[in-house]
C-alpha cells in the first residue's frame, strides 16, 4: 500500500474524523427512503412497476415469515411442543411451485409492456448525441451544429476537501447542463471515448451504457420545465463519484433562446481564435481550463499523483520544447489516462491551457501560445 | 463397493512440525487449512470494507483518494469471493463429505494437498500487487474492460495470473468432491439417501468445471488485447466491450450459486437437527438445487439490461431470471414447512441457520426486484444492487458458514464451544448486519451509484448509519475468532452426537473424529 495514497494516513486521524462526525449535527438534506419516482410518463410506469414487485414480496413475506415465527413461536421444545413426524407430500410441492409460477406471470406481462416502450425511441422529435469522457460528458445536438462539455461544477469540486454541506447539489451539479424542450420526445444516442460510462438520470426512470466504439440510445419526454439531476453509474476509474449529469427541461421558447446563445456562444469562441491574447488573457483562461479538465490528476498545485499521474510542475514536458508540450495535450499519451485533449478543447482553451501549465507551479518558460498556432494544427 | 480395507494400520496420526502441513493429504488438515485460509482472508476483506465505510462515514473526502477508494474496493469484493467465501466452502467439503458419505478421506488426496497450497501463493500475489507501482487492481471485482485491458496498469497482469490460480485451485477442489461422492459412498448409501450438504456440494462442483475455465478464457482474453495485439474487447480492432461482460458474467452467474449451494446444504443439515425433525421434502429440495443450477447458466444477462441488448434478449433474460425464484421459494417453503410443528430449540447453529432463511430471503426479494428488466434500468448499478448482494452473501452466505463452523466444530475438535459467547456473537452480528446493508436499500432508490467514495447530500444520514452497522459487524467477528479458537484450545468435552437431534454418519463416528475417517465403510439400510 502506497501511504501516500492514504490521506492524512494514520488511525488518530481515522478516529478523529468518526468522532467529529459523530458529534456533528448529521448532513441534513432532503432524504427519501423509496424509489425515485420521476417526472416522466415513462419513469411513473417505471416507478410503478417497482411498487408491484415491492408489495408483492411484501404480501410473500408476511406469509412465509408469519409462518415461519409462529412456528419458532409455537413449536418450541421448551414450551413442550413434540416433533411430528410427516414429510414429502407431491401434492403440497406442486402447489407452492404452480402459486408463484402465475405471481410471476402476472408480474411479468406489465413488465414487458414497459420493457417495449422503453426501448422504442422511434418518432423522436430531437437528437442528442451523449459521449462520456473520463470524466466529463459531451453532448451534441445532432443537425444544430451546438456541442459542449459537462464537467462538475466548481464549487463541488472546491467543496470535496472542505465542507461539502456548504455547497448546494454537491457532486450533482455541473458548468454546462444540457437542455431540452419541454413536451418532445428527445432522443439520446449514447457512446464512450474511453471506457465504459453509464448516463443516469433517476427522474427520467432509466439508464443507460455508453460503450466505447458502440452507439446505445434511450428517449425521454419530460412534460414539465424543470432541473433533474444523476450521475455515472458505471465504474469507469478515479473520477467515476464525480461526472454528474443535469439535464434543464425549458420551455420550447426558453430553449429556441437557449440554442442561440449557444450557437453565439460558439462562434465567439471560434473569432477568439484569430486574434492575438495577451500572456495575462492567456493565463487567465488557461486557469479555468486548468482547474476544469486537468486539475482531477495533475493537481491543483500542478504536484500530480505519481506514478500514475506525473507531476507538471517542473516536468520534462511542461519545462521542455513547447512543440513537444503542445502534442502530449492535443494528441494524449496513449496507453495511459492521458487523454487526447484536441477534439475536446477549443483553440482558444488548448492555446490558454498550455501556456498556463508552462508558467505556473513554479515553471516559469515565459513562453505563450497564441490560438492560431493551434488552429493552424487543426 | 468393495470393502475399503487400510493397509497401512501403523500409520494413523499426522505427522509432526510444518511438514504434517505442507506435506498432507488428509482431509481434516487440508479442510482446517481451507478454513484458516478463508479466515484470515475474511478479517482481510472486511479490514478494507471497514475502510471503505470510514471514508463513506460523511460526505467529502477524508480518509482516501478516490483511486485508492477503487482499489478498496476492488480488492474487498475479490479478497470476500475468492478467498473467503470459496475457499470456507471447499474447506467444509473436506472435512465433512468423506465423514458424510462414509469413507476414510478424499479421492484425490495429493491433488487436494496442491488444490490448497495453490491458494497462499495466489493471494500473496493478488496483495503484493498493493506494493508494486501501478498499484492494486482499481477497476471493481468485476474488471470490466476497457478499464481492465487499455486503462489498466501494468500490475493488473500480476492480478490475471493469480485469477489463473484461483482457477487452478477450484477446479481440483471441484474435481476432488465429484470423484469422492460419486465412489466413496458407503454402501447402500444411494445418491437420493446422501446428506443434502453433499448434494449441494455435488452439484456446485459441476458449476465450478463448467464456471472456472470461463472465467480463465476471460481473464486470457484480456491478457492477449494487453499484450498481444488482439482485440476481443476492444472496437477499435473489431471487437466489442460488451463481449466482456457476456463471458465474465457467464462464469458470474453460476459463480454467486457456487457460493450459496453449499450454504443452502449447511442450513439443511442444521434446520431438522434443532427442529428434531426430518426435513419436509428431501426429493424436491434436490431437485429445486439441480433445477437452479442449470437456470443459473441460463440467465447471465440480466447483469446487462443497460448494456443495450436488443429488446427480445432483455426480454428472454428477464423471463429466464424471474424463474430462479420458482426453484428458491421451493427450498424456503421447505425449511418453513420443517419447522412447522417440530421441537425447536435455539443453540447457536440454528440462530444462525434461521437468520440465514429469514435475511436470505429478503435478498431474494430484491433479487426478484432486480429481475424486472425495466426497474432493473433504475436499480442497476445502484446502492441497492450492493444491498441485495450483501444480504445473499453476507447473512447469506457468510452466517450458513458460521451455522457450519459452530454446528460440526464440536465433531471437529471434541470441545464445546461457549454457548453464552456464541450466542453473543450472533445477537451482535444479526442486529449489526442489518443496520449495516438495510439502509443501502434506501439510497440506492434515491439514486446513490455504487463504487464512489463521495456522495451527494441527501444520502449521506443512511451512509452514516450503515457506516455504525458496519463497524459493530465487523468488530463482533473478532469475538467470533475469540471463540473459534478458545473452542480448539480446550472446552468441555463433546459427545460423539454432540446435538440431541442429529442425524447423520458424522455423527457415529467419535469426537473429535478419528485422522482417518471411516477406515470402515458403514452399512446403510
Amino acid at each position: 500500500m502506497k501511504i501516500g495514497q492514504l490521506r492524512h494516513a494514520g488511525l488518530g486521524r481515522i478516529a478523529g474524523v468518526l468522532l467529529a462526525g459523530l458529534a456533528a449535527q448529521p448532513a441534513r438534506a432532503d432524504y427519501g427512503m423509496n424509489l425515485v419516482r420521476g417526472a416522466t410518463d415513462l419513469s411513473h410506469r417505471v416507478f410503478d412497476l417497482h411498487m408491484i414487485s415491492l408489495w408483492v414480496c411484501v404480501a410473500i413475506g408476511v406469509v412465509v415469515f408469519g409462518a415461519m415465527f409462529y412456528s419458532l413461536f409455537a413449536f418450541r421444545k421448551s414450551r413442550g411442543a413434540v416433533a411430528a413426524n410427516f414429510h414429502e407430500n407431491t401434492t403440497v410441492e406442486v402447489v407452492w411451485t404452480i402459486i408463484p409460477f402465475i405471481i410471476l406471470i402476472a408480474m411479468a406481462i406489465p413488465a414487458t409492456k414497459t420493457l417495449i416502450d422503453l426501448e422504442d425511441t422511434s418518432d423522436s422529435e430531437l437528437t442528442i448525441k451523449v459521449t462520456g469522457y473520463q470524466w466529463r460528458w459531451q453532448y451534441e445536438y445532432l443537425g444544430e451544429d451546438v456541442s459542449f462539455f459537462s464537467n462538475l461544477a466548481q464549487s463541488s469540486r472546491d467543496a470535496m476537501n472542505g465542507d461539502p454541506t456548504a455547497t448546494e447539489h454537491y457532486l450533482l451539479d455541473v458548468d454546462n447542463p444540457v437542455v431540452v424542450p419541454v413536451n418532445t420526445k428527445v432522443r439520446f444516442v449514447i457512446t464512450s471515448n474511453d471506457v465504459i460510462h453509464s448516463w443516469w438520470v433517476p427522474a427520467l426512470g432509466w439508464k443507460q451504457d455508453a460503450v466505447p466504439g458502440f452507439i446505445n440510445d434511450g428517449w425521454t419526454n419530460i412534460p414539465q420545465p424543470g432541473v433533474y439531476r444523476g450521475q455515472c453509474a458505471e465504474l469507469c476509474g478515479k473520477d467515476h463519484g464525480f461526472m454528474p449529469v443535469v439535464i434543464e427541461a425549458k420551455t420550447q421558447a426558453d430553449y429556441e433562446t437557449w440554442l442561440v446563445a449557444k450557437k453565439a456562444e460558439a462562434e465567439a469562441a471560434k473569432s477568439g481564435a484569430d486574434r492575438d491574447w495577451t500572456m495575462d488573457e492567456l493565463m487567465e483562461r488557461g486557469k479555468t481550463v486548468y482547474g476544469t479538465y486537468c486539475v482531477a490528476c495533475h493537481q491543483a498545485n500542478g504536484q500530480g499523483i505519481p506514478p500514475a499521474f506525473p507531476a507538471l510542475a517542473g516536468g520534462v514536458i511542461t519545462t521542455g520544447p513547447i512543440e513537444g508540450h503542445i502534442d502530449r495535450v492535443f494528441n494524449g499519451k496513449p496507453g495511459t489516462a492521458m487523454q487526447a485533449f484536441g477534439p475536446q478543447l477549443n483553440d482558444v482553451d488548448m492555446a490558454a491551457v498550455v501556456t498556463y501549465e508552462r508558467n505556473a507551479f513554479g515553471n516559469d518558460k515565459g513562453d505563450l501560445v497564441q490560438p492560431k498556432q493551434i488552429k493552424a494544427l487543426r | 463397493m468393495a470393502t475399503l480395507a487400510h493397509a497401512d494400520d501403523h500409520h494413523h496420526g499426522p505427522a509432526r512440525g510444518l511438514s504434517r502441513w505442507l506435506f498432507t493429504t488428509n482431509h481434516k488438515d487440508i479442510g482446517s487449512l481451507y478454513l484458516w485460509l478463508a479466515l484470515i482472508m475474511f478479517l482481510t476483506g472486511g479490514s478494507l470494507a471497514m475502510l471503505i465505510r470510514a471514508e463513506l462515514f460523511q460526505p467529502g473526502l477524508q480518509l482516501v483518494e478516490p483511486e485508492f477508494f477503487n482499489r478498496l474496493t476492488t480488492m474487498h469484493g475479490l479478497i470476500m469471493v475468492f478467498g473467503a467465501v470459496m475457499p470456507a466452502w471447499t474447506g467444509f467439503a473436506n472435512w465433512m463429505i468423506p465423514m458424510m458419505v462414509g469413507a476414510p478421506d478424499m479421492a484425490l488426496p495429493r491433488m487436494n494437498n496442491w488444490s490448497f497450497w495453490i491458494l497462499p501463493f495466489a493471494f500473496s500475489l493478488l496483495m503484493s500487487t498493493w506494493f508494486m507501482e501501478g498499484g492494486a487492481p482499481a477497476f471493481g471485482w468485476t474488471f470490466y474492460a476497457p478499464l481492465s485491458t487499455t486503462f489498466a496498469p501494468s500490475t493488473t497482469d500480476v492480478f490475471i495470473f493469480a485469477v489463473h490460480l484461483m482457477g487452478f485451485s477450484s477446479i481440483m477442489g471441484a474435481i476432488n468432491v465429484i470423484a469422492t461422492v460419486l465412489n466413496m459412498r458407503a454402501p447402500g448409501m444411494t445418491l437420493m439417501k446422501m446428506p443434502l450438504f453433499c448434494w449441494t456440494w455435488l452439484v456446485t462442483a459441476f458449476l465450478l468445471i463448467a464456471a472456472m475455465p470461463v472465467l480463465a478464457g476471460a481473464v486470457t482474453m484480456m491478457l492477449t488485447d494487453r499484450h498481444f495485439g488482439t482485440s476481443f474487447f476492444d472496437a477499435a480492432g473489431g471487437g466489442d466491450p460488451v463481449l466482456f461482460q457476456h463471458v465474465f458474467w457467464f462464469f458470474g452467474h453460476p459463480e454467486v450459486y457456487i457460493m450459496i449451494l453449499p450454504a443452502f446444504g449447511v442450513v439443511s443439515e442444521i434446520i431438522p437437527t434443532f427442529a428434531r425433525k426430518q426435513i419436509f421434502g428431501y426429493a424436491s429440495m434436490v431437485y429445486a438445487i439441480s433445477a437452479i443450477a442449470f437456470l443459473s447458466f441460463i440467465v447471465w444477462a440480466h447483469h446487462m439490461f443497460a448494456t443495450g441488448m436488443p429488446v427480445a434478449g432483455e426480454l428472454y433474460f428477464m423471463y429466464a431470471t424471474m424463474l430462479i425464484a420458482v426453484p428458491t421459494g421451493v427450498k424456503v417453503f421447505n425449511w418453513v414447512t420443517t419447522l412447522w410443528r417440530g421441537s425447536i430449540t435455539f443453540e447457536t447453529p440454528m440462530l444462525f441457520a434461521l437468520a440465514f432463511v429469514f435475511l436470505f430471503t429478503i435478498g431474494g426479494f430484491s433479487g426478484l426486484m432486480l429481475a424486472i428488466g425495466p426497474a432493473d434500468m433504475q436499480y442497476h448499478d445502484t446502492y441497492f444492487v450492493v444491498a441485495h448482494f450483501h444480504y445473499v452473501l453476507v447473512p447469506g452466505a457468510v452466517f450458513a458458514l458460521m451455522a457450519g463452523a459452530y454446528y460440526w466444530i464440536p465433531k471437529w475438535t471434541g470441545h464445546m464451544y461457549d454457548e453464552r459467547l456464541g450466542k453473543l456473537h450472533f445477537w451482535l452480528s444479526a442486529i449489526s448486519v442489518n443496520v449495516l446493508f438495510f439502509p443501502m436499500h434506501f439510497v440506492g432508490l434515491q439514486g446513490m451509484p455504487r463504487r464512489i467514495p463521495d456522495y451527494a447530500l441527501q444520502f449521506a444520514d443512511f451512509n452514516r448509519i450503515a457506516s455504525i452497522g458496519g463497524f459493530v459487524f465487523g468488530l463482533s467477528q473478532l469475538l467470533f475468532v475469540y471463540i473459534m479458537i478458545k473452542t480448539v484450545r480446550g472446552g468441555a468435552k463433546a459427545t460423539d452426537r454432540v446435538w440431541e437431534g442429529s442425524h447423520g454418519l458424522e455423527w457415529t463416528l467419535p469426537s473429535p473424529a478419528p485422522y482417518h475417517s471411516f477406515t470402515t465403510a458403514p452399512e446403510i439400510r
